[in-house]
């Protein structure tokens, strides 16, 4: 240590210790938001909180209802948001096995597909949600189920596609050739290989888009509709969640604002389960995950 | 005695881009014995290996020119179906590739993708090829365990034991002991002089001790151009070409 002056040690070191704290404050910042919001939300929404707000639909006196709950739009989303992965998923994942098994993953193809991807999930939702109201005009389709679908896969496309396409860009191509040595059809490298090792990124990217779709409310506006009701079939207008919070804050009614607290928090839970029951899924099939 | 030479190499280039990184090849490989291929780092020895079960067809930048013939059939004939050329040959590669699953699925993979179903024949399979590749004593008792869970030592030989379980005609080594400890490369080498009594091997190697152990003929290829080969011990002893012999005193690396 003899050629290099003190000084300039107690420096690095300040500002090594600088860093350090600066990192805890932006790690602090974040969960901080996260409890903040979620306390916020819960604390607003106790006073409506009750059993009968998940298992009844609206009814009673005012718009969107002073009594019942809002089993329409938990109803409405569920299926909404999950029809919507559903068709995502299958579309998604023929797609980043094409770019990423088929063409080669630095194929023109590949790179031109990737970039459409960006700018499609770069687009706002309310474009999304205008774009399905054109067509649903065009095939004249009214509010319904099926047009929300269609709309909230669209966004949810771009989401789950580019997260499954950033973890499977990652595996070595070692171990696909490992495959391909054995005999194995490109088909079979794709299930039998690329999806087991790619699990678990599968599923971040599928619940990533859940988690979008249910939270949409722009796109569905105009697709989806808004009812009382809870949907019997694809062609019946369906409530969503997010919707149904933006009409009930939207009240001159302080009863009707506050069961918006409790909508949120539902939606809030839902996201939250979801994520939980997926982790503990996957769990069990990232075993043989290779490192 | 000689043997019929299963693989026959003839006029063998290869381009990458603009790049040529094989220059006309002609290299005949003996059956039933190891043919080491040696050279420098970026000579084309890996290229060559992996040329010979069409591994370099799913690049779209690369050429191939020439012909590569096993048991009568070119390669890379127009006609020549791929799987059935891969399946006649196992490969090791420098770093063992475990498949996702475990230990047991990765030697019944190849098996079961080629048609075999039945529980009881797979079983004798996954014993048998563990056992040729020196890994059964090791695993008996774990075979449903994930087949990353094992060292790199044991995840090459289990690769071993998956490549041979498809029944190949040759087995192609890509340094194949590269990222293992000493104790697993002496018993991946030992694996090796076992099998070449029922296989072709090829093995590609930098290191020059681990050819003069294994080698039973021996190709130096040098900036994508095969310099000299011949049987191992002639090559080792009297080499004719300079450049050989520049390497084999280690000259040039």
């Amino acid at each position: 240590m003899s050629g290099v002056p003190d000084g300039r040690l107690a420096r690095r070191k300040r500002t090594d210790a600088l860093f350090r704290v600066l990192a805890a404050v932006s790690a602090a910042f974040v969960i901080g938001c996260l409890l903040l919001i979620v306390g916020a939300i819960l604390w607003k929404s106790v006073p409506a909180l009750n059993l009968s707000m998940l298992t009844r639909t609206p009814r009673g006196g005012f718009y969107l209802g002073r009594e019942g709950g809002i089993l329409n739009a938990i109803a409405g989303s569920l299926y909404l948001a999950g029809g919507a992965t559903l068709l995502a998923f299958l579309l998604s994942l023929p797609l980043v096995l094409y770019l990423n098994l088929y063409k080669g993953r630095d194929s023109k193809t590949a790179v031109w597909t990737r970039f459409s991807l960006d700018v499609l999930w770069g687009v706002p939702s309310i474009v999304y949600g205008a774009f399905g109201f054109v067509v649903m005009m065009a095939l004249g389709l009214r509010a319904s189920l099926l047009a929300g679908i269609l709309t909230v896969a669209l966004l949810e496309l771009p989401i789950m596609s580019r997260a499954i396409d950033e973890v499977m860009r990652l595996v070595p191509r070692e171990l696909m050739e490992a495959s391909d040595t054995l005999g194995a059809t490109r088909f079979e490298t794709a299930v039998k290989v690329m999806v087991r090792q790619t699990a678990p990124g599968i599923l971040t990217g599928v619940l990533l888009a859940f988690g979008r779709g249910i939270g949409d409310a722009a796109s569905v506006l105009f697709t989806a509709g808004f009812t009382d009701r809870v949907p019997a079939s694809l062609l019946d207008p369906a409530a969503t969640l997010p919707l149904a919070i933006f009409f009930q804050l939207g009240t001159p009614f302080p009863e009707v604002r506050q069961r918006a607290y409790a909508s949120a928090a539902v939606l809030t839970l839902i996201v939250l389960l979801v994520s939980l029951a997926g982790r503990a899924f996957s769990r069990r099939y990232t075993r043989h995950v290779v490192k | 005695m000689n043997q019929p030479a299963p693989i026959s190499i003839r006029n063998l280039s290869v381009f990458y881009g603009d790049l040529q990184v094989l220059k006309d090849i002609d290299l005949d490989i003996p059956a039933r014995k190891i043919t080491v291929i040696i050279g420098p780092s970026g000579c084309g020895k890996t290229t060559l290996l992996k040329s010979l079960n069409r591994l370099l067809d799913d690049s779209e930048r690369v050429r191939i020119r020439g012909r590569v013939v096993l048991d009568g059939e070119d390669i890379y004939a127009p006609r020549t179906e791929v799987t059935r050329i891969r399946k006649k040959m196992g490969l090791l590669s420098q770093k063992p590739q475990v498949l996702p699953m475990s230990i047991r699925d990765n030697v019944a993979y190849g098996p079961r993708i080629h048609g075999l179903r039945s529980r009881r024949e797979l079983d004798k399979v996954v014993g048998n090829y563990l056992k040729l590749a020196g890994l059964w004593e090791e695993v008996k008792d774990r075979l449903d365990d994930p087949a990353s869970t094992l060292s790199v030592g044991q995840q090459q030989r289990l690769c071993l034991a998956r490549g041979l379980a498809v029944e190949p005609e040759i087995i192609l080594g890509d340094e194949p002991t590269s990222a293992l400890d000493p104790a697993s490369s002496q018993n991946v080498e030992r694996r090796l002089m076992e099998l070449k009594r029922d296989y072709t091997v090829v093995v590609v190697t930098h290191i020059l001790r681990q050819a003069r152990r294994i080698a039973d003929y021996l190709a130096f290829l040098y900036l994508g151009e095969l310099v000299e080969h011949g049987p191992a011990a002639e090559v080792f002893s009297d080499p004719k070409d300079p450049r050989t012999r520049a390497y084999l005193t280690g000259e040039i690396s």
